[in-house]
């Protein structure tokens, strides 16, 4: 029994992080915001160069053979900068979806990021995130899991609040898509969820370091207005949620990342403790954040915004708090 | 690493555990701790537990334990409170004052006091509390003034937990009434016979004289009862105050059997029609997820211990969360049972003894114990997030 990291799988977030804190910047956010594609110029390759779509990937098909305990730290970290381009969807799902489904070439052309990969699966409901930047999705239907090429699927866009987050409802014919016959949808449902619920970790940590550097900054009755009780409590609260949260993220990433000792209802309970308690946290952020911002944080000028809107959607993202309580509370029997 | 697959030593050790406390558990509950039949009950269970070693698993053998490292007390805790048996009235001395001996106290201190608190034959209560030093405990007035080899002591103290019956009390006390605030104190063991030592009980909210005030009247205690050096005491304190917020004082285990019991109940409640209320089954569940949480927080920062990390502030997150899901667990239990949940143990028709009763009474002093949950969060945005002071 060990619950800790080591001193490589650290390493490797710190890399991630710095190139990210890097070529992630609010004004590239910005510059993919206002792009037709919503895409970071040159984020995407940069993260292929590094191997990370390729985490999930097994060595011999060219990949880093990781496991899912290295991407949700990854994830975090895309979810702390603001990430805007399907790195969960492809990375963590369609990749090991499409090496389980058999569908080698597909997958090797994931893996190195030659093609872009995003999802659609019933638990995630109607709306599928970045889908017109898609050359592949890995699809839902009737139980089993579909490679759909984009040119098979017919896109109808769903304008919505986050603009880093562009959302379509799709049809597509199994006629032309390639069945991904061994992979299981319970575990890339469980994937999605793990993956929703890293991000939002991300997100809440972001929300709360950029709200203490502003109020420390910000004078009110001549000092600073993080000097007050009320603001102060505010943010430790949403440091208390972040905490016990991300023990039980790290511990789903464990059960889905061991099959031989984890059973699947037992996957799928521990994912969902694990969203339940993410998307509260990160709600509890959004609002303590914006709060604390006051007027500032309500406008689109100023960057709160891209975490306040991601947040949102994550919170809600493959179910929210609610949805998941419930699932566990069919999981231990209340 | 992450592997969360407890080895076959962790599973022997649990098993070993396990099958003691089931073998050695009394037939019938035993009166409450606060009660002078019940404080001496407890006594003689913390006596039995020691002459099988497992009064202070983690501490070294030759104090009475068997030298656990923390996966080992933490599997301990969880079988302990899970398997229903008497509470532990020496848990005042083991989880704040012992941490406190083995860092500051000198081999003839740790020779003196450890075994025999190990053993339950000296039961220990806090003195730090004053009449008007709780939150802003370096506001304390309590004086000792060295006469020889004597320190002599006036003042009071008082929300003494089990001091009526204690045997010693370990206290902070204002040695240099020149220095300011935290400058200028003391950690000193004070035994409760000591002539010029008066104590007054106080009942709690539950009726029970679970309290005491301490009354110091030209009271001697000899110089080798100091702990840490004369002057320190608020360092050699603060030490013992990450101990008491942190996971020393509240294992997981605790939680985990009172979120089992609750799901237990929304079961029994649920058997009699078409089950619970959706919104009470949401907030049962919610309170599992939060003991579950609080159990892999444990798990997460006892690895890190066990790297070589070291726990600071962090205690205080630590201590905001399990007091308030100690409190949901009961309040959640009482919401389930209606109109049953103020029954008291007497009333014919109450529900297992008004277990859950007393428990929400109790929890209900977790958010005001140890430094209020108010104070703990002015220390997690001031020392973890780094928020000004003033």
């Amino acid at each position: 029994m060990r619950f800790s990291f080591t001193e490589e799988q650290d390493m490797f977030r710190d890399t991630i992080r710095d190139l990210l804190s890097n070529r992630c910047s609010p004004s590239d956010i910005r510059v993919g915001i206002a792009s037709d594609d919503g895409r970071v110029p040159g984020l995407w390759d940069a993260l292929a160069d590094m191997g990370v779509l390729a985490m999930l990937a097994p060595e011999e098909a060219g990949g880093l053979g990781m496991n899912e305990i290295d991407m949700v730290r990854v994830l975090e970290e895309a979810g702390y900068a603001g990430f805007p381009e399907p790195l969960g969807e492809h990375a963590a799902v369609a990749v090991p979806a499409l090496v389980e489904g058999g569908a080698e070439h597909l997958a090797s052309a994931a893996a190195s990021g030659e093609i872009t990969c995003t999802i659609g699966l019933d638990a995630g409901g109607p709306y599928i995130v970045s889908a017109r930047i898609a050359d592949l999705l890995v699809l839902e239907q009737a139980g089993r899991l579909w490679a759909v090429p984009s040119d098979a699927a017919t896109f109808t866009e769903q304008p919505s609040i986050d603009a880093t987050r562009r959302l379509t409802t799709v049809e597509f014919d199994t006629a032309n898509a390639t069945l991904l016959d061994a992979a299981s949808v319970g575990m890339a449902t469980d994937r999605a969820i793990l993956s929703a619920s890293a991000q939002c970790l991300g997100v809440s940590r972001r929300l709360l370091d950029a709200t203490v550097e502003y109020v420390s900054q910000r004078h009110q009755f001549g000092k600073p207005v993080g000097s007050y009780q009320a603001v102060k409590h505010h943010l430790a609260n949403v440091r208390i949620g972040v905490e016990f949260a991300a023990p039980l993220v790290y511990r789903a990433a464990w059960s889905v990342a061991s099959p031989k000792s984890v059973a699947p209802a037992d996957r799928s309970r521990d994912v969902s403790m694990a969203k339940a308690l993410a998307s509260d946290a990160v709600d509890a952020a959004c609002r303590a954040a914006l709060q604390c911002h006051g007027a500032i944080g309500y406008t689109i000028e100023y960057d709160l915004q891209i975490w306040l809107k991601r947040g949102w959607a994550l919170s809600a993202a493959w179910g929210d708090a609610r949805r998941h309580r419930s699932l566990v509370a069919d999981a231990i029997g209340v | 690493m992450i592997d969360l697959i407890l080895t076959p030593r962790y599973l022997e050790f649990r098993d070993e555990c396990r099958q003691w406390l089931a073998d050695h558990k009394p037939d019938g509950p035993i009166a409450s701790m606060d009660t002078p039949e019940g404080f001496e009950q407890h006594r003689e269970w913390e006596r039995l537990l020691f002459d099988n070693g497992w009064s202070v698993p983690a501490w070294p053998i030759e104090y009475g334990g068997r030298g656990c490292d923390l996966m080992e007390w933490l599997i301990f805790e969880e079988e302990y409170w899970l398997a229903g048996v008497p509470g532990r009235v020496s848990a005042n001395g083991i989880s704040l004052l012992a941490p406190t001996i083995f860092n500051f106290g000198t081999k003839e201190q740790q020779d003196r006091f450890l075994p025999r608190m190990a053993s339950g034959a000296d039961i220990w209560a806090q003195g730090w509390s004053e009449p008007e030093a709780g939150s802003d405990l370096a506001g304390i007035r309590t004086r000792a003034v060295l006469d020889g080899d004597q320190w002599v002591i006036n003042g009071q103290k008082t929300w003494c937990s089990r001091g009526a019956w204690a045997d010693w009390i370990f206290c902070i006390v204002r040695t240099d009434p020149e220095a300011e605030r935290h400058r200028g104190l003391t950690y000193i063991l004070v035994p409760a016979d000591s002539p010029g030592l008066d104590r007054r009980p106080v009942e709690r909210l539950d009726g029970e004289p679970g309290f005491a005030e301490i009354f110091f009247d030209d009271c001697r205690v000899s110089a080798e009862n100091v702990l840490g050096e004369v002057g320190q005491g608020w360092a050699v304190a603060m030490a013992a105050a990450g101990s008491e917020r942190g996971l020393n004082l509240r294992s997981p285990g605790r939680f985990m059997a009172a979120a089992r019991r609750l799901t237990d109940l929304a079961r029994r409640i649920g058997a009699g029609g078409q089950g619970i209320d959706p919104r009470l089954r949401d907030e049962v569940t919610d309170a599992w997820i939060r003991a579950e949480a609080y159990r892999w927080q444990t798990y997460h920062t006892a690895s890190r211990l066990m790297d070589g990390a070291e726990m600071g502030s962090e205690a205080s997150l630590m201590k905001v969360f399990w007091s308030e899901l100690d409190l949901e667990l009961h309040a959640t239990a009482m919401r389930l049972l209606g109109n049953r949940a103020e029954l008291t143990g007497g009333a014919p028709d109450c529900v297992d003894g008004a277990a859950w009763l007393d428990g929400y009474v109790f929890a209900l002093s977790g958010p005001i114990y140890a430094g209020t949950n108010e104070i703990q969060r002015n220390i997690i945005a001031e020392r973890v997030l780094g928020l000004p002071r003033r």
